[in-house]
């Protein structure tokens, strides 16, 4: 299968990146003794790595156009994957969910606490996906600023521990509606926006938000950041720091299957369906009689209630909280989970959350190359796998009437 | 003679210095088939939008009765999801269905001005959310069984035929119980055979007691179908009155045909 033709681009491409790498690879200059060493050696590992990389790059991207090719000529259902399969049929599914929760529920036990810390981050993440979801996957409205609402849940909890020594419990469902009207308050101006100008404007706001905590010392502490944030309490029982790592992860465990029961709920409700008409046709939808204003404004506050609880757990599970933790990067990384997850498949986006937050700690044995190497994952994933993980088996659900005669 | 149902009074729709309405006057009884015809950029679909909210017209009142209430109510200046609850629904020249959701849920979305359910219902789905989730696909499918479509029912919208497409449109106004049915130019791109099926399923919704407002190019089919017709030419109505009316209306033919030059 490899042709002349192919080895021969292969090796232009490997040519140029030793070209391109040359001056950080083989150049090294030692500014004390102000020498120069040349290390030869990595022009041939550069040479060969590339090389290989290259052709097996072109081998898969050659496999899965034959495969898609293939796929379309004997219709949809064969092409399906085993995973595909298994998560049709309703006893396995079940028995998959089962396996996932016994799993979910014994970790701690086998594991330390470190991993459990791990974990616990992976599983805020799987709700924060789940609640952006609601805004990109099932309404589709792009909120680049998804952060802010996880920066005003994890602010109320701080402030509202630091200044009125509010617990945990009692926070949790302030900060959840605090961060639905801040939804409601940036839903506002951004209802006439479609598209990239949506984008650039809620970019805007997640900005705003951590900008207002960085500088407005008085209030948030700015950059210095607010400590001393209480655990979670227990039934007012104090928990040592490995039993409230613990406790905070089967905290979401339990977040993660409420969320998960109510946002399937949703996506299969009135709402749910008004918001993927929205999505899909918003003249049309409006001129079925649904209230534009309405849908989105529920859309962009449900997305935030799950972000604003989640940033009170965060609250509580670093027990310190600053402005850093609410930037950009971080509102793009829970939206690739939602892109990489397939926009809308709920089990599809769970795995891809653990895989994105997971995969970069796991990495660490790869030390500064962890950034690099986790995004050539997500490229090689945005090429090879564009629908995600596992395709979602079908987007949108399907209704058998009942007949009126049999009853 | 039957109630008038929909009354539009002298309106008048400005597009900077173009006046794509002028001073247009129309009724629609209840129970017909009313037509608008004209030639092309004549402001039919102008004055479908400016109906159904799409526009605010520039002057002029447009009054829909409401039978139930016998109460007039202005459309003017109403949002497009107002009109629709009042009982005025549409379908769209170029065809805008929600192509990645299947045939049922389409219809489904037509039944949304005429259901409650919001957050909490669909968080706790109590028994009065579950009565109205089934209530919305019993009404679907029976009006999915109405158009001929039920076959497709969990196909995705945008895999249909054309004109099972255009049929689908209609189903999905026809969902959310109009008082007024109106379509845009339904029988645009069809063949005649689909014309012809799309012409007995008009007959059969007017037969139902649907009253029908109708843009068309396709004289064959206006005359067939239409109880009236009135005719509009740069913006202004130029003729009214019944088919045979029309047909030698000396100004239609002009706006149809060009004036006969003199030799």
């Amino acid at each position: 299968m490899f042709t002349l033709q192919e080895l021969k681009r292969s090796a232009l491409i490997s040519l140029w990146f030793v070209f391109l790498t040359f001056p950080i690879m083989v150049v090294k200059v030692n500014s004390i003794e102000k020498t120069v060493q040349w290390r030869w050696m990595n022009v041939v590992y550069i040479l060969v790595g590339s090389f290989v990389l290259s052709l097996l790059f072109r081998y898969f991207l050659y496999r899965k156009e034959r495969q898609s090719g293939e796929d379309e000529q004997q219709g949809d259902n064969t092409g399906r994957s085993l995973i595909h399969r298994l998560l049709i049929v309703p006893k396995y599914r079940n028995m998959i969910y089962g396996v996932l929760l016994g799993a979910a529920v014994v970790f701690p036990f086998l594991t330390s606490s470190y991993q459990v810390n791990i974990m616990t981050t992976a599983l805020m993440y799987v709700v924060l996906g789940l609640g952006l979801n609601i805004v990109v996957g099932l309404a589709g409205l792009l909120d680049l600023g998804y952060v802010a609402f996880y920066a005003v849940g994890a602010y109320s909890y701080a402030l509202l521990n630091y200044h009125f020594g509010l617990g945990f419990w009692a926070v949790l469902p302030i900060g959840g509606l605090l961060a639905a009207l801040f939804g409601i308050l940036l839903g506002f101006p951004v209802l006439r926006l479609r598209g990239d100008y949506l984008a650039i404007v809620t970019l805007g706001f997640g900005e705003i938000i951590r900008l207002v905590l960085e500088n407005w010392g008085d209030f948030s502490q700015g950059p210095s950041g607010i400590s001393n944030i209480s655990r979670p309490g227990f039934f007012g029982i104090e928990l040592s720091l490995e039993m409230a790592i613990v406790y905070i992860y089967y905290l979401m465990v339990l977040f993660v299957i409420v969320t998960i029961f109510l946002v399937n709920r949703l996506q299969d409700s009135r709402l749910g369906r008004a918001w993927i008409a929205l999505r899909e046709d918003e003249i049309a939808c409006q001129a079925m009689g649904i209230d534009k204003i309405k849908t989105k404004l529920a859309a962009f506050s449900l997305g935030a209630l799950w972000a604003g609880i989640i940033g009170v757990v965060f609250a509580a599970k670093t027990t310190f909280i600053n402005p850093a933790s609410f930037t950009f990067l971080e509102a793009a990384i829970i939206l690739s989970i939602v892109v990489l997850g397939g926009m809308g498949s709920i089990i599809c986006l769970i795995i891809c959350a653990l895989v994105l937050i997971l995969l970069p700690e796991y990495l660490r044995a790869l030390s500064e190359f962890r950034m690099l190497a986790f995004g050539a994952i997500l490229v090689c994933m945005m090429v090879f796998r564009p629908q995600g993980i596992i395709a979602s088996i079908r987007r949108t659900y399907t209704y058998k009437p009942r007949n009126r005669d049999e009853a | 003679m039957s109630e008038t149902i929909l009354e539009v009074h002298e309106l008048t729709m400005d597009f900077g210095g173009v006046r794509a309405l002028n001073n247009l006057d129309l009724d629609v009884r209840r129970g017909e088939i009313a037509a608008l015809i004209g030639p092309n950029g004549a402001g039919k679909t102008t004055f479908f939008n400016c109906l159904t909210g799409l526009y605010l017209p520039t002057k002029g009142d447009i009054l829909l009765h409401r039978l139930d209430s016998g109460k007039k109510i202005s459309l003017k200046g109403l949002k497009p999801n107002k009109v629709t609850e009042h009982g005025l629904a549409r379908t769209f020249q170029n065809i805008r269905l929600f192509p990645m959701m299947t045939v049922l849920e389409n219809v489904m979305i037509g039944r949304h001005c005429r259901t409650k359910a919001f957050v909490i219902g669909a968080f706790f789905r109590g028994p009065r959310t579950r009565r109205e989730e089934e209530e919305i696909i019993e009404m679907s499918h029976r009006i999915l069984e109405k158009v001929g479509l039920s076959r497709f029912e969990n196909d995705f919208a945008m895999n249909l035929p054309y004109g099972a497409q255009r049929r689908l449109e209609i189903a999905r106004a026809l969902a959310t119980e109009p008082v007024l049915l109106l379509l845009d130019e339904p029988a645009a791109g069809m063949n005649p055979y689909e014309t012809i099926e799309l012409v007995n399923l008009i007959q059969e919704i007017a037969a139902d007691g649907q009253s029908i407002l109708l843009i068309e190019h396709d004289m064959k089919l206006v005359m067939s179908l239409s109880d009236r017709i009135f005719v509009m030419d740069y913006g202004k109505k130029i003729a009214q009155g019944r088919p045979e009316e029309i047909r030698l209306n000396p100004a239609v033919i002009k706006a149809y045909l060009g004036e006969e030059v003199d030799a």
